[in-house]
């Protein structure tokens, strides 16, 4: 099979790329130009963390409740337009939600989180609402049916059912924050954006990627551990991933 | 038993209120099976899942077991009755068990009992739990769901159900089979069902009574095979079709229809024995051969009789069919066209000969049951005894 030889060949390339790679860097000094920022990324990568955690986990415990009261048939009336707002909301650049919970918070901590908490807040609450929205309603006339009350509705068929796509909302949302973060920085509540802006104020791009490369790599492990949790979380039967 | 006094939906709509059932009063008497019949839109369903206030009424009462549910409690209602809807409704996150065992769990029952239960049902609808219960709905074929949707409703033992053309998503062939399997089971529980349907055949297989809705009245309710003989009016014979007395030929029993006068003749007789039988009793072409056990082992015919000389166990014919004492009327005709004959000999458990059923003893008791329709809504002189 040609396609396969062509494959055999791709990977002794990028082998040699790789190995090339090695050597160059080794050579040039660039390893030990990173481990000079090792301590630095160590600190910084905790504090990342901790934006995205605080930030992240604030917004969760919002955005599903209110998912959930504006996807209630009382709040039908309101609902539609609640969710335009949100989305008018999510086209709003993260970085202009900074500045604006800046010029009200000032700087620091507090309006970062602040600025994270609304920027992922709604993908979150809108996958809630559309999740709870989408149930089919032979699903939800069966449950009425049998005699479970509106709670009982909502914990044993709801929620379980719209699972999946409130899992997709926060992967989504998770996945942002942690490449939103280092703009924080710059209404100094630190992060791995010190490294990125720093380095690039300084035209040093050793910096630059000390910072970079530890924020792209931390989106990939919070988008996996999601999509881990929601594996192991959405019951089998309404999991495609388990299908 | 489920009674309906002067239940009445009325919805508001844009265009105006629209009453979708109106003053519909009617009883279902424990053990039976009612089935709500009529075109999409004429009030049946809207009936059906005010019962269980899916819908509430705009006026009326509904009585189980002449207790007024008015004032009880949605979900405790809701929890005393079986509801199996069109749709399924299995919930997919859960596994078969779980929701086979939902309505008991929320009845507080404890695990050992609902587990026994789950068994003893998925026996009951001829599904085999250890291959199932673990599974989700997902992984079952839709008569399987169904099967399921009707164990859930049975769960914890209700008196009443309700049915919203529960069988109506089923391919035709896995229907038959569900709809037979449902009123073996029905025998055994005696539940009262309301039954929803938009199907002519499936009412008057499934149905002890029958009530067919138009436009949000109930214009008939009767038995099956009263509804077939006479229709209230114009519509409900349109509605179901012309060949009406066909139908009926599915709910006759050969037992009401045959004769157990029938001449024979011994393998020993000669022929012309047999042709003075068959001028005796008045046949046109044909007599049945029986043997020591009165069992049918030929025919003797007519035309072989008269030119012939011999024994008759030497000039017989194959019989072409028997029929049985439980066998319906819809079976027979199709024998009788197949074997281009106009009656055949009916036989009973062990097989000995015990009448027969002729073409013209089926007209004559499929048309003494038709009555003249009367004008539009003028009720037949019987009307107030059937109901």
């Amino acid at each position: 099979m040609p396609i396969q030889r062509l494959k055999g060949a791709l990977r002794i390339l990028l082998f040699i790329a790789v190995f090339l790679g090695g050597v160059w860097s080794q050579s040039s000094g660039v390893i030990d130009d990173f481990l000079f920022y090792l301590p630095d990324v160590q600190y910084l990568i905790v504090q990342h963390l901790w934006l995205t955690a605080v930030s992240g986990g604030l917004a969760i415990l919002v955005a599903i409740p209110l998912g959930i009261v504006l996807s209630r048939p009382s709040m039908a009336r309101f609902a539609e337009t609640a969710m335009q707002v949100l989305n008018v909301g999510t086209t709003i650049p993260t970085l202009a939600v900074l500045a604006l919970s800046m010029s009200f918070l000032g700087i620091g901590t507090v309006p970062a989180v602040f600025g994270l908490f609304v920027a992922t807040l709604l993908p979150i609450a809108r996958n809630t609402y559309a999740g709870l929205k989408g149930v089919s309603p032979a699903l939800m006339e069966a449950a009425a049916g049998i005699g479970m009350s509106p709670a009982q509705r909502l914990i044993k068929v709801e929620l379980p059912n719209a699972l999946y796509v409130i899992f997709a909302g926060i992967r989504t949302a998770l996945t942002i924050n942690v490449g939103t973060v280092p703009l924080a920085f710059l209404i100094g509540a630190g992060g791995l954006g010190e490294l990125i802006f720093t380095g690039i104020d300084l035209y040093d791009p050793v910096m630059m990627l000390a910072g970079a490369i530890p924020t792209a790599l931390l989106a990939i492990v919070v988008d996996a551990l999601v999509s881990t949790t929601a594996f192991v979380v959405v019951p089998r039967g309404v999991n495609p991933s388990r299908a | 038993m489920i009674r309906l006094d002067n239940l009445t939906k009325v919805f508001d709509t844009p265009k105006g209120a629209v009453t979708a059932a109106d003053h519909i009063t009617m009883e279902v008497p424990s053990g039976e099976i009612c089935i709500l019949l009529g075109p999409s839109g004429c009030g049946k369903t809207t009936t059906l899942k005010m019962v269980n206030r899916i819908i509430r009424p705009t006026s009326g009462k509904v009585f189980i077991n002449d207790e007024d549910t008015t004032g009880l409690d949605t979900q405790d209602l809701r929890r005393s009755i079986g509801y199996v809807i069109q749709q399924i409704g299995l919930f997919p996150n859960m596994t078969i068990e779980e929701n086979i065992t939902v309505v008991p769990r929320l009845l507080g029952w404890d695990k050992a009992r609902y587990q026994e239960r789950a068994r003893e049902l998925m026996r009951m609808i001829a599904l085999e739990p250890d291959a199932f219960l673990k599974r989700y709905p997902s992984e079952l074929s839709g008569g399987q769901q169904q099967r399921i949707g009707v164990a859930r409703a049975l769960a914890a033992d209700p008196p009443v159900m309700l049915m919203d053309e529960p069988f109506g998503a089923i391919d035709p062939i896995n229907r038959a089979v569900i709809q037979d399997e449902f009123l073996k089971m029905q025998q055994a529980l005696n539940k009262t069902i309301m039954f929803v349907s938009h199907d002519i055949d499936e009412a008057i297989k499934m149905g002890d009574r029958v009530a067919v809705f138009r436009e949000g009245r109930l214009v008939q309710y009767s038995t099956p095979d009263d509804l077939l003989a006479a229709p209230r009016n114009a519509f409900v014979e349109s509605f179901l079709g012309e060949d009406r007395a066909l139908k009926r030929l599915n709910l006759v029993k050969v037992r009401e229809v045959v004769s157990d006068e029938i001449g024979t003749v011994r393998p020993g007789d000669t022929l012309e024995q047999a042709l003075a039988r068959i001028d005796d009793f008045g046949y046109q072409n044909s007599i049945l051969m029986v043997n020591d056990r009165r069992q049918p082992v030929g025919l003797i015919t007519r035309a072989l009789a008269r030119t012939t000389k011999g024994y008759c166990r030497d000039h017989f014919q194959n019989v072409p069919a028997t029929v049985a004492l439980d066998d319906d009327l819809r079976k027979v005709a199709s024998l009788m066209f197949a074997q281009d004959t106009t009656w055949l000999p009916c036989v009973d458990e062990e097989g000995r000969v015990c009448g027969q059923i002729t073409q013209r003893a089926m007209t004559h008791h499929l048309g003494s049951r038709f009555r003249p329709t009367q004008e539009d809504d003028a009720p037949p002189p019987d009307a107030a005894t059937r109901e």
